[in-house]
């Protein structure tokens, strides 16, 4: 057997690391995990068969005929026309053309748009213009079409928003204050995500994606789940799916409940139950990446999460494989040895329903 | 999958509007379909199928069904409702 292979680091250099350091880091990886959300680690067999995909020759690998899986993404189209703060390609291009070239170009399984702005707060005061937009493009789109936008609750405080800020209140002891305007974000958050979803339904939109949610904290993922409650309630012919900002939920307020369950420190497998009560039809984890560990170490950790997750779940699992999350590096131009290793991994090992 | 090149569109409208995980969702299509699992995203096998029951093809044939024609076919087929058809529907019937 060769000795040394290439694989990457977290931030996409690519180095050489022989078969002894590769099997160290997995186990090292898968470890970590195990350890911080008191889930399985990888069993011998499993760390085997990453260290296979892992060391493979090939530069692009793919899972054998019959185990492919379906694909769900956040406005990817969009990209072709944004640029470089997107990873986009500046192509001149419009939206719906956009759109049509990701089905019928690239061949997606489904497709997206968003606003530009990809939060909901921005979306508001052009509902209209965007529901003129994914109307026109539904009736020629054939793949299942969704709208996505972040929650994002960030932008209710000041200076952007109208609350105060808790990272303002926090650090002068302030945490009932804190507590308090991340509590009223969260309701306006709540009732925007259900207004522009609600406005979507009214024109036919076939599924809406709560992208990156949590990125602000628990309350945050609280408002995402309560309007998730309401569209499957007063819409559920129209699909909903969460896909997550990071593995962890953090505590920025600390004590908020859904059902009876603190949000707060709840990793991917906790995560998709939260999800699941809330009505979602699909869940998308995000587990972070070190970009000073290699691949193999910050991939075993990814595949962790996710096969505990999709263990738990009795929805759809799409785990999130963009730059920078589930073992892709972070990095503008994501090397494709390691992308396709990564979605390899998460599909045969972590057992993922989509990506 | 491959999307409208075999039947990857297919299986995630399963994913969408039953919350089947993925292999369910597979043999559900297979099963509607009449083929084998492995056949979903052969394009030699699907490309046929999607022509022969106008559910939208990869490439540009005039006067094929594409969009919410195709999207109207699809919810048939499988049996789903479709919230852009039934916007649709409302509006011709």
């Amino acid at each position: 057997m060769q000795d040394q292979f290439f694989v990457r680091m977290g931030d996409g250099e690519r180095v050489l690391m022989s078969v002894g350091q590769i099997e160290e880091d997995l186990l090292t990886g898968t470890q970590d995990a195990a350890e911080r959300a008191e889930i399985p680690a990888l069993t011998v067999d499993e760390v085997e068969q990453l260290l296979d995909i892992l060391t493979d020759p090939s530069r692009i690998v793919s899972v054998a005929p019959g185990e492919e899986v379906v694909t769900t993404d956040d406005a990817v189209c969009t990209l072709f026309y944004l640029d470089q703060d997107n990873s986009g390609q500046g192509i001149p291009m419009s939206r719906l053309q956009s759109v049509l070239a990701y089905e019928r170009a690239c061949a997606a399984d489904t497709v997206s748009i968003g606003h530009t702005d990809y939060s909901y707060k921005q979306v508001k005061p052009i509902i209209n213009f965007e529901k003129q937009e994914y109307h026109t493009a539904s009736l020629m789109t054939t793949a299942p079409f969704f709208y996505g936008s972040q929650p994002n609750m960030g932008l209710y405080f000041q200076p952007d928003g109208p609350y105060p800020n808790p990272a303002d209140l926090l650090p002068k002891g302030k945490i009932r204050e804190a507590q308090e305007v991340q509590e009223a974000a969260a309701e306006r958050l709540r009732k925007d995500m259900v207004f522009i979803s609600k406005n979507l339904f009214e024109v036919g939109c076939e599924g809406i994606n709560f992208d990156t949610s949590a990125s602000a904290g628990d309350a945050d993922f609280y408002a995402t789940l309560q309007a998730v409650s309401q569209l499957k309630r007063d819409f559920s012919a129209m699909a909903v799916e969460v896909g997550m900002s990071s593995e962890f939920v953090l505590g920025m307020h600390g004590d908020i409940q859904f059902e009876g369950k603190p949000l707060a420190g709840m990793y991917p497998h906790e995560q998709v139950k939260v999800v699941e009560a809330a009505g979602a039809d699909i869940f998308g984890p995000a587990i972070n990446v070190n970009s000073s560990k290699s691949i193999p170490w910050n991939l075993a950790r990814a595949v962790t999460f996710v096969k505990a997750t999709v263990e738990v779940a009795s929805i759809p699992v799409h785990p999130n494989v963009g730059m920078g999350v589930c073992g892709v590096p972070v990095f503008e131009v994501p090397p494709i040895d390691a992308v396709t290793r990564a979605a390899k991994s998460l599909v045969q090992i972590g057992k993922a329903d989509g990506l | 999958m491959g999307g409208i090149r075999t039947a990857g569109d297919l299986v995630a409208w399963m994913q969408m509007t039953r919350k089947m995980k993925i292999v369910e969702a597979k043999r559900y299509v297979a099963s509607k379909l009449g083929i084998d699992l492995i056949d979903l995203s052969n394009e030699e096998v699907m490309r046929q199928i999607r022509e022969d029951l106008d559910i939208g093809i990869i490439t540009a044939v005039a006067g094929s069904a594409k969009g919410i024609a195709a999207k109207w076919k699809i919810a048939e087929l499988l049996d789903i409702e479709i919230n852009s058809v039934n916007l649709f529907r409302s509006k011709i019937g």
